[in-house]
Order: structure tokens, then C-alpha cells, then sequence
């Protein structure tokens, strides 16, 4: 992380135990606290947007304070930013970086765009194929129907 | 096929298969699961079962499924198929049990697929199902402890209308590589092209589309034959095109797959193959259609040695008593 970079998370404030999602796009930034239904949560949050990157020219950051989000919730996050870095925090310290991967099969993270897909209209899982990570093209494994890019649709 | 003709004349009851079996019996084994998509099956699976099928039009009375009961679930209307299925039971001498309207059994009160299914495969050995949603089949075959052979699941997958369509073309061409695979109708919403398309592509084909823009091929399947490597033509009318065609595969423009009527409307009765259209064509020409018809074949078709649509129909039962009798493990 440059000096700038690291500037700009001080400006939002540390936190002692958490999680910090980091270079997340700043177009994406809102998608993501949304999957996580960040406001559902009665946790300390800390949200920025906009800040100066290096890489990505403007990124957003979410810290959440006691937090630790699950690896499904985290194969959320690299639907929508797969390039977002996400840190465990305790006593102030990174003890975890967690790279976001996304894995080949999606269990119960994806909503099916087939209406009359079986996963539309029985209480079941959704899953689906990841079959081209780039343009994030996915498969279902029921209707065998092909969604990508923005036909995609988190649940 | 020695091995086949063996179990067909020894096996009485399939209790009284000693446990240790032979090698070979083992390997074919293997092909004791549901079908769901046509995807299921490798290429020497497809082939096998086309194989089994040839034995049983020999002689289609086997009674190899004594003790056995299938369940027929049909959750929506579909008499063609479901007679096939249950005609391919009776003569192996298997017991059917089922329903043939979803109006008639426990899903009309609101119980789930999965709870029907779970019930089901307490009481029979297999399980065949239509089902108007897509990926129904495959989800029954996740939660029943019986393997289930899907007879149409939507829009989606109907693998053993592949097989006899497979089966079909082998029989009328001695072959299945390297034809002339010429599609005519709905190819965009009609599942017997999308899944014949797969199959054959084991089998070096070209194939010719035929289809107004509204039903043109889908994308993705066009991409899957550049993939393989598979030539591919399309066009939009229907006339001396199909000079060079070995098999000409029509299907029904299907009214219940359009959420727009006025879309119908518009391409409802764009193809009509008529007799004069035969002239040219060649010797070994075959047309092959899933049935039902409604106008894109001329009755006057019917009476050429090129139409098939009806002997098609009838390789079913043949195909679907070699899945049936595969997918219990008996052959």
C-alpha cells in the first residue's frame, strides 16, 4: 500500500477488531455493502468512497467493527469486486488477508433470471457453474441456463 | 451385444443375479443413474444404448423388469410421451404406478416437489417425470433415492427423445458421422434441436439452420459448434436448400413457448415442407419431426419414402425400454 493509500484509510478512522473490505471500485462500493446488508448490522461501520488510489484512481473501503464475514458472504463480495482486498483485524493488527476468490460452484448466492427455473418456485438452493470468471458467466445447474455481466443477479 | 441377448434370456428376476458379477457386467453397470440432460451420457454410453435399443425392436416383449415398479409423474399433459414410457414398461413386465395431471395428485394441494418426490421413492424403483419447470428433473433426481429418467422438464431438456432421434438417423443412414444435419422451425426455443445439436456433435456433422430471425439459434449454441469445430449454415427460407440434405429435422413452432402471442402470430406458419420440395433431394434424405405436427409438414409429405416422422416415433418405445431397463442397473 503507497503512503497516500495508506493515509487515506487512516482518514477513516482504525478499527480494534473487525474487518476492512478494501479497493473496492468506487462504482461498486454500494453493490457490495448492499450484499452484505451492512445495514441491517447494529455493528460500529465505517464507510468511504472516492478516496485517492494508485490503482484503481478512486476506490471506496467499508471497515466494520466485530464482524467477520462468512466465506459465502465473501464469495459475494468477488462477484461483484473480485479485486477488493478484505483484512482481519484484531487488537489493530492485520492477522488475516484474505484474497477474494470466487469458486467454481455458487451455492445459494445466485438468483436464477429463468422464471421458470425449479429454483424460482421451490424452497431450494441456487447453484451455478462458474464457467468464465472474466465475464463472470455463470451456469445453473437446474434450467442449465447461461446468465453473465448484469443478468446476474445476487439473492 | 452377446452379453445383452445372454441377460435378456437368463435373468428371470433380477434377485436371482448372483452378487459377484462378471467384469463386464460391472462396467456396464455403470450406467445404473437418472438421465436427466443428454449431457449425462458420453458418447459410449449414447451408443450403447442405442445398441440395447436394436435388441429390444428384435424383440420388445423382455420381461426383465418383473418385481420393478416405475412411477410415471407427469405434472403436465403429455400423452405421446408418457404412453411410450409406460408401453416400454408394460412390455418388459414391469408395474406402473403414477399420474398422468399434476390436477391429480398432492401438488395441486401445494406440496412440494421435493415431499412428492421423497414420497415416491419409497414405493417405486425409478421415477419418470415431465414437469413444466426447467431443472425439475434435475433437482428430483438430487432428493430421490431411485434413479429418475426426465421425459421433459419446460424448455429445458427431453434426453430421450435425443436417443431415438439418434437412434433414428443411425437407422435410416447406417451412420452417425459425417451427415448433413439440416434443422427447419423454432430453433430458438425448441429443445429437441438444442439437445440433438449436442448429441450429435460427437459425430463430425454440418448442420444447416433454418429458422425466420424471432427463432433463429441461439448464440450459445453457435459458439459451442465453433468450439467443436462443427460447420454451420443458416438460412431463412426453406426451398431448394435442403438438396444436399441427409436428414431434415422439422419441429412445431410451440405456442405455449411464447410469452408474446403477436410474436407467434408472426412466424406460426413460416415453414411448410411440401412434397414438390422432395424432388431433388437425395436418395437417403430422411425427415424426421418429434411430433405433434400441425403445418409445417404437408400431408402430402406423409406418403414419400423420405417421411420418417412416424417409425420415429415408434423407435421410442425401443430407446426408452434400453434406458428404463439401464438406468435399474439390468443390463
Amino acid at each position: 500500500m503507497s503512503k497516500t493509500e495508506n493515509k487515506q484509510v487512516k482518514i477513516v478512522a482504525a478499527i480494534k477488531d473487525g474487518t476492512v473490505i478494501d479497493r473496492i471500485p468506487s462504482d461498486k462500493l454500494f453493490k457490495v455493502a448492499s450484499i452484505l446488508h451492512i445495514e441491517e448490522l447494529s455493528n460500529q461501520i465505517t464507510v468511504g468512497n472516492n478516496l485517492e488510489s494508485q490503482e484503481l484512481g478512486t476506490k471506496g473501503i467499508i471497515k466494520v467493527s466485530d464482524k467477520f464475514f462468512s466465506d459465502k458472504d465473501i464469495n459475494k463480495i468477488a462477484l461483484i469486486a473480485p479485486n477488493a482486498k478484505l483484512n482481519v483485524i484484531r487488537d489493530y493488527v492485520v492477522v488475516e488477508k484474505k484474497t477474494l476468490k470466487l469458486p467454481s460452484v455458487l451455492e445459494d448466492i445466485v438468483k436464477c433470471g429463468n422464471p421458470n427455473c425449479i429454483t424460482n418456485h421451490e424452497p431450494m438452493m441456487t447453484r451455478f457453474h462458474v464457467e468464465d470468471n472474466h465475464t463472470l458467466t455463470l451456469r445453473c445447474q437446474y434450467c442449465e441456463r447461461v446468465m453473465s455481466g448484469d443478468e446476474v443477479k445476487i439473492l | 451385444m452377446s452379453f445383452l441377448l445372454n441377460c435378456l434370456t437368463n435373468t428371470k428376476h433380477p434377485l436371482s443375479k448372483p452378487i459377484t458379477q462378471p467384469a463386464i457386467s460391472i462396467q456396464l453397470l455403470s450406467m445404473q443413474k437418472s438421465l436427466v440432460s443428454i449431457t449425462d451420457y458420453s458418447k459410449e454410453e449414447m451408443l450403447r444404448i442405442l445398441d440395447y435399443a436394436a435388441e429390444f425392436e428384435k424383440n420388445p416383449n423382455q420381461h426383465i423388469l418383473d418385481g420393478k415398479v416405475v412411477a410415471t409423474l407427469f405434472f403436465e399433459p403429455s400423452t405421446r410421451t408418457r404412453l411410450s414410457f409406460e408401453t416400454a414398461v408394460n412390455r418388459l413386465g414391469g408395474r406402473i404406478i403414477g399420474f398422468s395431471d399434476a390436477s391429480t395428485s398432492s401438488s395441486s394441494k401445494g406440496e412440494t416437489l421435493k415431499d412428492t418426490i421423497k414420497m415416491v421413492s419409497n414405493y417405486a424403483d425409478l421415477i419418470v417425470m415431465r414437469h413444466p419447470l426447467e431443472g425439475a428433473a434435475r433437482y428430483a433426481s438430487e432428493v430421490a433415492k431411485v434413479p429418475v429418467i426426465n421425459a421433459g422438464d419446460g424448455s429445458n431438456q427431453h434426453p430421450t427423445q435425443t436417443l431415438l432421434d439418434l437412434y433414428s438417423i443411425r437407422k435410416t443412414q447406417g451412420r452417425l458421422s459425417d451427415l448433413n444435419i439440416y434443422m427447419v422451425g423454432d430453433l430458438k426455443y425448441g429443445r429437441t434441436v438444442h439437445s440433438l445439436l449436442m448429441a450429435m456433435a460427437h459425430f463430425k456433422p454440418t448442420f444447416h439452420f433454418i429458422a425466420p430471425d424471432e427463432l433463429k439459434m441461439p448464440n450459445e449454441y453457435k459458439q459451442f459448434c465453433d468450439e467443436q469445430n462443427i460447420p454451420y449454415f443458416e438460412h431463412k427460407e426453406l426451398n431448394e436448400n435442403i438438396n444436399e440434405a441427409d436428414i431434415l429435422y422439422m419441429t412445431r413452432v410451440q405456442r405455449e413457448r411464447f410469452t408474446d402471442l403477436m410474436e407467434y402470430e408472426k412466424v406460426k406458419n413460416v415453414y411448410t415442407l411440401k412434397s414438390k420440395m422432395l424432388e431433388n433431394t437425395r436418395d437417403n434424405l430422411r425427415i424426421l419431426h418429434p411430433l405433434p405436427r400441425v403445418t409445417e409438414i404437408d400431408y402430402d409429405v406423409d406418403d414419400s419414402e423420405k417421411a420418417y416422422y412416424f417409425d420415429q416415433a415408434q423407435n421410442g418405445l425401443y430407446v426408452r425400454q434400453a434406458v428404463i431397463s439401464c438406468s435399474l442397473g439390468l443390463l
